[in-house]
């Protein structure tokens, strides 16, 4: 039965997996994109990106996801049956967020000589921050991502709230099939986060004493 | 032919006007110190000249050609214009990921991605030799003194070949026993025949390596002149009493 309820988890812990991975590649990229938006010197822009942004931080994330399974629905539109599909947009954009901010807190703790520098050896703007600034900005925000990152694993989660199979609802669903007490299951999940968790902390120290060959 | 000229150049923060309408012109091969007091806009010239700062108004044309006019480059100036300067900034301002070569090597790269990079680290080299630092060449700028840095991002100036080398204060953020070395190099880029311009506290140095000395004061060219008339026969109030706390 030990073997039983771990596989069933383990199938689940996949989606959970898939649903963070797909979170991250995306919302990583978007994210840089959204604090662009939010520097921009194109006031309406700016101000819409960073209102955006307070709505996104400062709304649920379970609501999110609701309102992106449903809302389509209520404005007249196919409803959304793809539920994992629409986890994963509200997740994405829900990160992108937070990463968004994350990058403009690195962007701008950049001292502005690297820039000038940059400017007076020729270099245009794109290759100034793509070949001498942002390597320093993932350097400075690796440990506020690191915290990101592992807030994501466990947010995943949350899924369940739309009836995504994912570990947290599998735990719940085994106490029926085997009928075992409900903490059993539970706890067994979360050394499946345990688990992953530990692996992405060593690989974030990993990178970080990579990163830390110079003094900034 | 004049290697640069300056026409009427105005710069204005907000109410602030900083520069008052600046104009002055340096042969090839001449070496331009500029002095005055803080605030009075020395640095901000420099950087008009380099493009950090657009001027307000103005025309800046190096051997003959137009490299800024205030009317048309209101958005910047075009990437030869901006090759035509180069900048040593007080600060140093080396890019602290890569080390002393890749310092030297990385824009010509970037600005021409056909070129063999053995022929850019050849150049490297030749100029880490001039500069004092080959053995250096492996370290990052955070191994390295502040007068080396400086010296590398003289290297790395030059590797752009640039018409007019300026240097911004380029001793003033270095212990006192480290100005040496980075003025000695500036100095033998004089024989080289190099166009510099150096704002600079260093009086001694100013009156040893320049050609002619600016000295600036509330926006305007107070006076200019050779070394002895500035520092010897100043002629105006100001810089009698700029060069007379100076000494004390």
């Amino acid at each position: 039965m030990f073997l039983n309820i771990i596989g069933d988890l383990a199938v689940g812990f996949l989606t959970n997996l898939a649903l963070f991975g797909l979170t991250l590649l995306m919302a990583l990229p978007l994210g840089l994109v959204i604090s662009f938006f939010s520097m921009t010197k194109f006031k309406p822009i700016r101000y819409l990106t960073r209102g955006f942004i307070w709505v996104i931080r400062g709304t649920p994330l379970m609501l999110q996801l609701i309102v992106v399974l449903y809302g389509p629905g209520l404005l007249g539109l196919p409803p959304m049956r793809e539920k994992f599909l629409a986890a994963v947009i509200a997740f994405v954009i829900n990160y992108a967020c937070y990463f968004s901010e994350i990058y403009r807190g690195g962007i701008e703790s950049i001292p502005v000589g690297q820039y000038e520098a940059g400017q007076v050896l020729g270099m245009s703007k794109t290759q100034v921050f793509f070949h001498v600034v942002l390597f320093q900005v993932v350097r400075r925000i690796l440990a506020p991502m690191s915290n990101e990152v592992i807030t994501l694993v466990k947010d995943t989660s949350l899924a369940n709230t739309i009836a995504v199979a994912e570990i947290i609802r599998v735990a719940k669903n085994t106490t029926g099939t085997y009928a075992v007490n409900i903490l059993i299951p539970l706890l067994y999940g979360s050394i499946f986060f345990l688990l992953f968790i530990g692996i992405l902390s060593v690989l974030f120290n990993y990178l970080e004493k990579k990163m830390g060959y110079y003094k900034a | 032919m004049n290697m640069l000229e300056v026409v009427n150049l105005r710069k204005r923060f907000g109410s602030n006007e900083v520069l008052k309408g600046i104009d002055f012109t340096l042969g090839h091969g001449e070496v331009l110190s500029i002095i005055g007091s803080s605030g009075g806009g020395k640095s901000t010239l420099l950087r008009c000249l380099n493009f950090l700062e657009l001027a307000d108004e103005g025309e800046i044309y190096v051997d003959g050609t137009c490299v800024f006019d205030a009317s048309r480059d209101k958005n910047g100036v075009t990437p030869e214009a901006q090759k035509s300067f180069g900048l040593v900034f007080q600060q140093f301002n080396l890019f602290p990921q890569y080390n002393v070569l890749e310092n030297l090597t990385l824009a010509p790269h970037l600005l021409d991605k056909t070129r063999p990079m053995e022929e850019i680290e050849k150049e490297a080299w030749a100029l880490l030799e001039t500069v004092g630092l080959t053995d250096k060449a492996k370290s990052y700028p955070c191994e390295i003194s502040g007068g080396q840095q400086q010296r590398v991002a003289i290297a790395r100036a030059l590797m752009l070949s640039p018409s007019i080398l300026c240097f911004d204060e380029p001793t003033s953020a270095l212990d006192p026993e480290l100005t040496g070395e980075v003025l000695r190099v500036i100095k033998s880029l004089k024989s080289g025949d190099r166009t510099m311009i150096i704002v600079t506290h260093e009086m001694a140095f100013a009156r040893q390596v320049s050609d002619k000395v600016m000295f600036i004061a509330d926006g305007l060219i107070e006076e200019m002149g050779t070394p002895e008339e500035v520092f010897d026969h100043p002629k105006s109030e100001k810089l009698k009493a700029f060069l007379h706390n100076d000494e004390l």
